[in-house]
C-alpha cells in the first residue's frame, strides 16, 4: 500500500493545447492517504476516468507528476505500478473455475501453494463465492462474474492501490447493494487504498470515507459524504448529490433575512448585505409544507405542479412565480392543497456566483 | 391497444417467454419491470415482430398482427446502446426516418423542430453525435424513434448506460413526452425507481412469466406474490420465515410479535414475513410498534437517511433510518416496526396479509 499524490496534473487528448477548454483535466492536486477508501464522483465527461487512468498508468498526463509514497511514477507503465484494477465489464478467464481465476494473479507472483490457498479461501469467503468456487466462470451470471473480477482485484495484498472504474454498471440494482457491502467490509478488514470512480452519487456516498466531486476537469469539493450532503461548497455539488438535488432560489440578503421576491426567509446568522448573483440553497428533504389556511403558517406560498410517490416518500414539485423548487414529504405526512413552504434556518446555505459564503 | 394472448417463445427448447397475456394502452407509460434474464428483451422483440411467437397471438386494436413482419408493424425502438448516424447532424439524424418516406422537406423541418423542442435538443440540431454527451445522444435516438408517428414505441432499458443525474431528470420528463404522442409506449427496465417515477402501468416479469400487471401503484402496494414484492423493491425487501401459532408469530420458540385483530383470518402454520426497508424506525412513535433487537452489520450514508444493515435471525435486513446518529461502538440496534407494515405470505408465496395504505 502507498500514499498516492498527484501534483498539478493536466491532461489533453488534443494535439493543440492552447486554451483551457482543450484540457480534460485542469491542474489537479490531491493526496490519497494509505488505506483510504475514496470515491471520485461526477457526470460523464468530467474527467474522472481520465484521472483514474493517469493513476493506473494507462495514460501519461500531459503535465504534472504523480508519486507513490516518495517514488515518482509519472512515466512508469501500468505493470510497474503494482496496482489492481476492476473495470465496468468483468475481465476474467471464462474457461477457468472461480478459484483458479482468483489464484492466477498470485501464481504469477510466485507465492507458495499454501499461501495462495489461504488467500483465495479468504477472499472467496468474503465475497460469498465459496459455494461456486469450482464452477467454470463461463456458466455464471453477470454479477457473479463481476464478483470474480473484484476477487481478482482484492486477492493480492501487496498492491499499492485498488482502482474501480464504475464496477457496478452491469449489475442489477438490487445486487448492487450486496456487492457494495462486500467491498466495504473487505475494505474494513484489509485496509487497502481504494479509489472508486462513479457517476452514481449513492454508490459514492455509501462506499467512500471521502469523496471528490468533479466537474469540467476540476475537483470542486472534497469531503466526507456527510459534509457534501449537509454543506455543499458549490451549487453543482448541491445539485449533483441528493435526489432530487438541492433547491436554489435567487434572493437578496439583508443581514439575517433573505428576500425571495417579496417573501422574507429567516437566516441563522448575519451575512451583511448581498445582492448580486445570490442564491439560497435548501435541500428538498428539509422543506416543510404547511396549509396556508393555518393562521400561524408563515412562509412562501407555492403552487403544487406535480406529486410523485416513489415508494417511501412523495416528491412535491412546487412553483412560486418564476421559481421552481421541490419538497420531499414522507408517506405518513399530509400534503396540503394550498401549501406554504417553510425553510428551517439551520438548513439554509447562501451562495454567491455558485460558491458558498460564510456568514 | 396492444394485446398479447397466451404468447410463448422458446429458443432451442429453452423457455424465454411463457404463456403471456397482457394489454398495453396508449397515452401512458407501460413499464415492464424485471431483473436481468427475466425475459424483458425477448418480450420487446416479440412485440416488435423481430421474433415470432411460438404459440399465442398479438393484436393491435383487435387486428391480429401475430404473423406481420417488423417492417409492417410501424414500430420505433430505442435500445440500451443508442444508435445514431455519426456522419449526420442531430437534425438529419432525427429527420432520417421521414426522408426514407420521402416526406416534403418543409413538413420535415416543422416536425423535427417540434420533436427537438419536446426533447430539449433545439440548440443542438447542428451538432454531430460525436460532440454530444451520452444523454444528448440518447435523446437524439429517442427523437428519431418518435418522429415517424409509430403506432408502437418500444424502449429497452434506454437509460441503463446514462448518468444518474440525467436518468433522474429524464424519467420524470418521459411521461409528459408520451402524453404528447399518440402511440402505445412500452418501457423495459430493471430499475424499480423508473417504474415508480413514470407511474402508468407496470408489468412484473420473472423467469419469462408476467406475474402481475396493472396500475403501477396498485402493483407496488398489493403484490399478488412474494416474488412480485421482491422484484418491486429496492433495496430488496427484508424477509424471514416464521411460524404462526395461536396468539403469536414465532421464530423457533421465540415470540416475534403478537397476532393482531387484522391477522385473525390467518391459520396456524409456516409463513414468510416481509418488511420494506423504510418501514423500520429508530424510535417508537405509535403504540402498535413492535421492538426488534438486531445485530448491526454496518451503516451506509445516504443523504438525509442512513441505511442500517442488520442481521436478524440469520437474515440480512436493511433499513432507511432518518436522523440517526450512528455509533460504531454499538453491537445492536432496536428497530421499531408497526405490525400493520409487515407483509405476510403463505408457503406458496401468496399474500395472507398486505399492509393497508
Amino acid at each position: 500500500m502507498a500514499r498516492i499524490s498527484i501534483n498539478n496534473i493536466s491532461h489533453s487528448y488534443k494535439k493543440r493545447k492552447d486554451i483551457e477548454s482543450d484540457y480534460a483535466l485542469k491542474s489537479i492536486n490531491h493526496v490519497w492517504n494509505d488505506g483510504e477508501s475514496f470515491a471520485i464522483l461526477g457526470p460523464s465527461g468530467c474527467g474522472k476516468t481520465t484521472l483514474l487512468n493517469i493513476i493506473s498508468g494507462l495514460l501519461t498526463a500531459s503535465n504534472g507528476s504523480i508519486y507513490f509514497d516518495e517514488k515518482d511514477v509519472t512515466y512508469l507503465p501500468t505493470e510497474e505500478r503494482n496496482i489492481a484494477q476492476v473495470f465496468q465489464f468483468p475481465i476474467i478467464y471464462d474457461t477457468m473455475t472461480v478459484a483458479e481465476n482468483l489464484s492466477f494473479p498470485l501464481i504469477n507472483r510466485g507465492l507458495s501453494l499454501n499461501q495462495i490457498q489461504n488467500k483465495v479461501t479468504e477472499i472467496l469467503g468474503l465475497l460469498k463465492l465459496d459455494a461456486i468456487s469450482n464452477h467454470k466462470a463461463n456458466d455464471l451470471t453477470a454479477d457473479q462474474k463481476q464478483k470474480i473480477a473484484l476477487g481478482r482485484g482484492l486477492v493480492r495484498s501487496d498492491v499499492n492501490a485498488i482502482l474501480f472504474d464504475e464496477p457496478l454498471t452491469v449489475i442489477d440494482p438490487q445486487m448492487k447493494w450486496e456487492i457494495h457491502s462486500h467491498i466495504k467490509s473487505i475494505h474494513r478488514q484489509l485496509n487497502q487504498t481504494m479509489i472508486y470512480v462513479t457517476h452514481d452519487q449513492t454508490e459514492a456516498l455509501t462506499f467512500a470515507d471521502n469523496v471528490a466531486v468533479m466537474k469540467d476537469g476540476k475537483i470542486i469539493q472534497v469531503g466526507t459524504p456527510n459534509e457534501l450532503f449537509k454543506r455543499p461548497a458549490h451549487t453543482f455539488v448541491g445539485y449533483f448529490i441528493g435526489s432530487p438535488g438541492m433547491n436554489f432560489l435567487p434572493c437578496q440578503v439583508k443581514e439575517k433575512i433573505a428576500l425571495i421576491g417579496n417573501e422574507k426567509v429567516q437566516l441563522c446568522s448575519d451575512y451583511g448585505n448581498l445582492c448580486d448573483g445570490i442564491e439560497l440553497g435548501i435541500r428538498p428533504e428539509y422543506v416543510k409544507l404547511f396549509d396556508s389556511a393555518d393562521v400561524d403558517s408563515q412562509g412562501i406560498p407555492a403552487v403544487i405542479k406535480n406529486i410523485i410517490n416513489y415508494g417511501r416518500s412523495n416528491i412535491v414539485y412546487l412553483e412560486r412565480g418564476t421559481y421552481q423548487f421541490n419538497a420531499i414529504v414522507p408517506n405518513d405526512e399530509a400534503i396540503p392543497d394550498n401549501p406554504v413552504a417553510v425553510f428551517p434556518p439551520d438548513k439554509i446555505h447562501i451562495y454567491c456566483k455558485s460558491k458558498i459564503i460564510e456568514p | 391497444m396492444l394485446e398479447l394472448k397466451n404468447a410463448s417463445n422458446f429458443i432451442n427448447a429453452e423457455v424465454h417467454l411463457s404463456n403471456i397475456s397482457l394489454q398495453f394502452k396508449s397515452g401512458i407509460v407501460n413499464a415492464i419491470l424485471g431483473p436481468t434474464m427475466s425475459g424483458k428483451t425477448p418480450l420487446i422483440r416479440l412485440i416488435a415482430g423481430l421474433d415470432k411467437c411460438a404459440e399465442g397471438n398479438i393484436f393491435i386494436n383487435d387486428n391480429d398482427i401475430t404473423n406481420q413482419k417488423v417492417q409492417k408493424r410501424n414500430v420505433a425502438m430505442v435500445h440500451q446502446q443508442f444508435i445514431n448516424y455519426p456522419s449526420l447532424s442531430v437534425f438529419d439524424n432525427i429527420a432520417s426516418p421521414l426522408r426514407i418516406l420521402r416526406i416534403d422537406e418543409k413538413v420535415i423541418g416543422h416536425k423535427v423542430n417540434k420533436v427537438a423542442e419536446l426533447l430539449k435538443l433545439e440548440s443542438l440540431l447542428k451538432f454531430f453525435p460525436n460532440n454530444l454527451s451520452g444523454g444528448e445522444q440518447q435523446r437524439t435516438a429517442i427523437a428519431r424513434a418518435i418522429i415517424k408517428d409509430a403506432d408502437l414505441v418500444l424502449m429497452d432499458e434506454p437509460l441503463a448506460n446514462l448518468d444518474y443525474k440525467f436518468r433522474e431528470e429524464f424519467r420524470s420528463e418521459l411521461p409528459n413526452i408520451m402524453k404528447e404522442i399518440n402511440a402505445i409506449f412500452i418501457y423495459a427496465t430493471s430499475e424499480v425507481s423508473e417504474a415508480l417515477f413514470m407511474s402508468g402501468n407496470t408489468t412484473i416479469l420473472s423467469n419469462g412469466q408476467a406475474i402481475q400487471s396493472g396500475p403501477t401503484y396498485d402493483i407496488y402496494n398489493n403484490p399478488n406474490n412474494i416474488i412480485a414484492l421482491k422484484i418491486f423493491s429496492d433495496p430488496s425487501v427484508n424477509e424471514l420465515k416464521v411460524i404462526k401459532k395461536e396468539k403469536y408469530f414465532f421464530i423457533g420458540n421465540t415470540q416475534l410479535f403478537p397476532v393482531k385483530k387484522y391477522h385473525k383470518h390467518i391459520r396456524d402454520g409456516i409463513y414468510s414475513i416481509a418488511v420494506r426497508p423504510y418501514h423500520g424506525f429508530s424510535k417508537k412513535h405509535s403504540k402498535d410498534m413492535i421492538e426488534f433487537k438486531m445485530k448491526i452489520l454496518g451503516n451506509e450514508f445516504a443523504g438525509a437517511e442512513n441505511i442500517i444493515h442488520t442481521e436478524f435471525y440469520g437474515e440480512h435486513w436493511k433499513f432507511f433510518i432518518s436522523n440517526y446518529v450512528y455509533d460504531d461502538q454499538l453491537d445492536h440496534i432496536k428497530i421499531y416496526i408497526d405490525a400493520k407494515d409487515i407483509f405476510i405470505f403463505d408457503n406458496d408465496g401468496l399474500p395472507v396479509f398486505i399492509p393497508p395504505l
